[in-house]
């Protein structure tokens, strides 16, 4: 007898077959995207429990979204950080660096310059925002797309570009795809292609912290696609365990590259959400909203400091361009949906609530990005002099070798003699 | 210290009789005591000790800050020795048995092993990770593997498996003090005593052999140095863990003039040690109890044939386990033991 897969009609019951769930999101290429049954709170509703709140009363804030910059502008409810206006010029002004940056660095990979970038358009709160609410010497585990951090704590851009271009002047010897920063003198950690490998580092950091009786916490990103990592689910459960003093960020930009987020789960939940579960804060906040972002990671870092332990911050944004150099969306997404993301543009949005406060305009916004762009173009021309990546071999050949352990075993040095022989076959 | 049959301990620091779960733990120990940055965690290592007890007594020593148990997570337990390094601790992770390393391979891979290389020495994992490792003790498939293989492919990460108390003892403080992320795999069919391959006769303890006897404090046996175990004229073995000991008997029972390798780190090899005993002998035999297909032995044959082919008198023999999953009732048919070893001697030396 065949057994009849498929068929739904076994013997003596009348099932009606299963149906495999593929989410698909609500708009393609062609299909003009409507984001009016997306639900938003108002700014300013959302409570703010104290630091140590226990974690199981987080449902709530899971599940809403933390917001202070109303649609006006304004700095409304609990959660403001009340900044001062030099505070809010100096977030404001590190989100327009950055975004600066980001422009000039995705022309010189288009000019050849380089192979590889990635932009961080339209999620620029999510890094400095946050980055402004932390010491520091507290300990950054970013993922790819957190370059706000360092230029947040005024890192220099000829450095980051130097890696960016793998010349001579990298410190990283060229060994790094570009923008896989690595500053340990401004508390960045190292980045890593591997997907949330960062996430339970972070935890191991924050441990040996709190075990070494420290006051430094640790913070660390990762995107809404990565969460699906079993290395989140070893974080959480670590973080909770011990009780570590780390932040995680979850920057849910709607996308995984093509995929959208209903393929980490959005669908059923939100990203905090996942914190219940683990018996960890979590807060859902609106990532365009820098004082919001702000607000949260102060809050947070309050609670890690006093070990009351971890805290899980979904930031609620969207990823305005390609997901790299490589990347082109309009295969994949609806070509308004960006442009009409109804939470905005975190930089237009905090310019607004200055220019609200009658602490800034619109000429002396225009000077700073004049100013920026001069910075930028400098700091490029300056970085250029070591060289870019298409004038080829910027490194000495030993440096290949180099680091691989601390002190170069004999086989690593058979090859790496034998590389020397082969370029100076090569006429190198 | 080259010959076990010797007692290798020339030290006037007072010695114990140790099996090797003691002279591991000894180690840890030592290590804790002289360095605050050390420490312990993994899988029931703390109040308990530890399944094999090789944490035994460590927690109530150092506290739980130094000696704690960890969720069943091995990415996130290696993940988490990854950040504590990078913070500037140094710490020794043990995961349960190898056969469940796996689950931790990325943390180990693309992580512990090149975190010193991709930051330009920024970051370093200066991690040791502890893992009982190999089979006869019928395991069957996930109690049994000897995985070595899969990590001297990854460039970065050292490897290393002691073959007795008193090596267990010096190559993990090594180790430990090594800046580099180690792989300390521990062959725990010997954990309590030497074994000769003959499962069917009563087993031994390290009470008679001369390498029990295991100095109480700190000394270190440097890593990427082989041991020539027994000196011989007639061909080489190379060979590591518990199978030095079985290749050891068969030898003696045979009457074969071997020279007897023990490895004791296959990253980085002692190559010097491995190519001037093969010139000197012309046959080489290579014996792991891991599966053969791409096993640390091919690595073995291919750098002996490329430095020592006009001194060979005969082809490589590879004495291994088979290319099938660690069975369970059929263990000493797979096991290399005194049979397989008996045979592939005959072979290389017809030649």
């Amino acid at each position: 007898m065949t057994a009849e897969v498929g068929s739904g009609a076994r013997e003596g019951r009348n099932l009606s077959p299963l149906e495999l769930h593929v989410p698909e999101p609500k708009f393609r290429p062609g299909d003009t995207a409507d984001y009016s049954d997306l639900f938003i709170p108002v700014a300013g509703v959302a409570v703010r429990p104290e630091a140590d709140a226990r974690p199981d009363s987080f449902h709530e804030l899971a599940y809403s979204l933390v917001r202070v910059l109303d649609d006006d502008g304004q700095a409304v409810g609990p959660w403001n950080p009340k900044l001062s206006p030099d505070r809010l010029r100096a977030i404001l002004r590190a989100m327009a660096l950055t975004r600066v940056f980001d422009e000039r660095m995705f022309r010189a990979q288009r000019q050849g310059k380089t192979s590889f970038y990635m932009k961080c358009l339209g999620e620029e709160a999510v890094a400095i925002a946050a980055t402004f609410a932390l010491e520091k010497d507290d300990m950054c585990f970013p993922s790819y797309r957190q370059q706000g951090i360092l230029i947040a704590r005024g890192w220099s851009l000829v450095d980051m570009m130097n890696q960016i271009y793998s010349n001579k002047g990298d410190r990283l010897q060229g060994k790094q795809l570009p923008i896989m920063y690595s500053v340990r003198d401004a508390s960045f950690f190292s980045i890593s292609g591997n997907l949330t490998t960062q996430y339970p580092q972070a935890v191991g950091w924050a441990m040996a912290s709190a075990s070494r009786g420290d006051t430094r916490i640790a913070a660390t990103w990762c995107g809404e696609g990565s969460t699906a990592e079993g290395d989140f689910h070893s974080a959480c459960t670590f973080a909770s365990v011990y009780r570590a003093p780390v932040i995680f960020n979850i920057v849910n930009n709607q996308w995984a590259i093509s995929s959208f987020s209903g393929f980490a789960g959005a669908e059923s939940t939100t990203f905090a959400a996942r914190a219940i579960g683990y018996g960890i804060a979590g807060l859902r906040v609106d990532g365009n909203d820098a004082l919001a972002v702000y607000a949260a990671t102060e809050w947070a870092a309050e609670r890690a400091r006093t070990n009351q332990g971890p805290t899980l911050i979904e930031h609620f944004t969207y990823r305005a361009e390609g997901h790299s150099t490589s990347d082109d969306p309009g295969q994949y997404r609806s070509a308004n949906e960006s442009a009409d993301w109804p939470l905005g543009d975190p930089i237009a949005r905090l310019k607004q609530h200055l220019i609200l406060l009658g602490e800034w305009d619109d000429a002396r916004h225009a000077a700073m990005d004049l100013e920026l762009a001069e910075l930028v173009k400098a700091s490029a021309k300056e970085a250029e002099k070591n060289g870019i990546l298409g004038h080829g071999l910027n490194q000495p050949f030993e440096t290949m070798f180099e680091g691989v352990f601390e002190d170069m075993p004999w086989h690593l040095k058979e090859q790496c003699q034998q590389m020397l022989d082969e370029q100076k076959a090569a006429g190198l | 210290m080259s010959d076990i049959t010797e007692n290798p301990v020339e030290t006037a620091e007072p010695t114990t009789r140790m099996n090797m779960i003691q002279a591991i733990n000894s180690a840890m120990d030592v290590m804790m005591a002289r360095d605050p940055d050390v420490i312990v965690m993994g899988e029931d290592v703390g109040y308990f000790g530890g399944v094999f007890r090789a944490t035994a007594g460590l927690q109530k020593k150092y506290g739980k800050r130094r000696v704690f148990d960890t969720p069943i997570t091995e990415c996130g337990i290696i993940g988490v020795a990854v950040g504590m390094g990078a913070y500037g601790l140094r710490p020794v992770p043990e995961i349960q048995f190898a056969d469940y390393i796996y689950p931790a391979l990325d943390q180990l891979v693309s992580e512990a092993a090149r975190l010193r290389y991709r930051s330009a020495g920024e970051f370093i994992a200066p991690m040791t990770v502890r893992s009982p490792f190999g089979g006869g003790i019928f395991g069957g498939q996930t109690h049994s593997q000897s995985p070595e293989g899969i990590f001297t492919h990854v460039s970065g990460v050292k490897t290393v498996i002691p073959s007795t108390p008193y090596d267990a003892k010096g190559l993990l403080i090594a180790a430990i003090e090594d800046n580099d992320p180690t792989i300390f795999f521990e062959p725990k069919r010997i954990y309590n005593g030497p074994f000769d391959g003959h499962y069917d006769r009563p087993a031994r303890n390290w009470s008679a052999h001369p390498a029990g006897e295991v100095p109480e404090g700190y000394y270190r046996i440097p890593l990427g140095k082989a041991n020539v175990v027994r000196a011989g004229q007639a061909l080489t073995i190379l060979c590591y863990g518990a199978m030095v000991h079985v290749v050891a008997a068969t030898i003696e029972e045979l009457g074969v003039d071997a020279e007897i390798i023990d490895l004791r780190t296959l990253v980085p090899l002692d190559i010097e040690t491995i190519e001037a005993s093969v010139k000197k002998t012309g046959r080489c035999m290579i014996v792991h109890e891991a599966t053969r297909t791409s096993g640390f032995g091919a690595e073995l044959s291919a750098l002996v044939q490329e430095r020592c082919f006009y001194h060979l008198e005969a082809p490589i023999e590879r004495v291994t386990g088979f290319d099938t999953p660690y069975p369970h009732s059929l263990e000493w048919a797979y096991f290399p033991g005194p049979v397989r070893i008996a045979e592939a001697l005959k072979k290389i030396m017809k030649e």
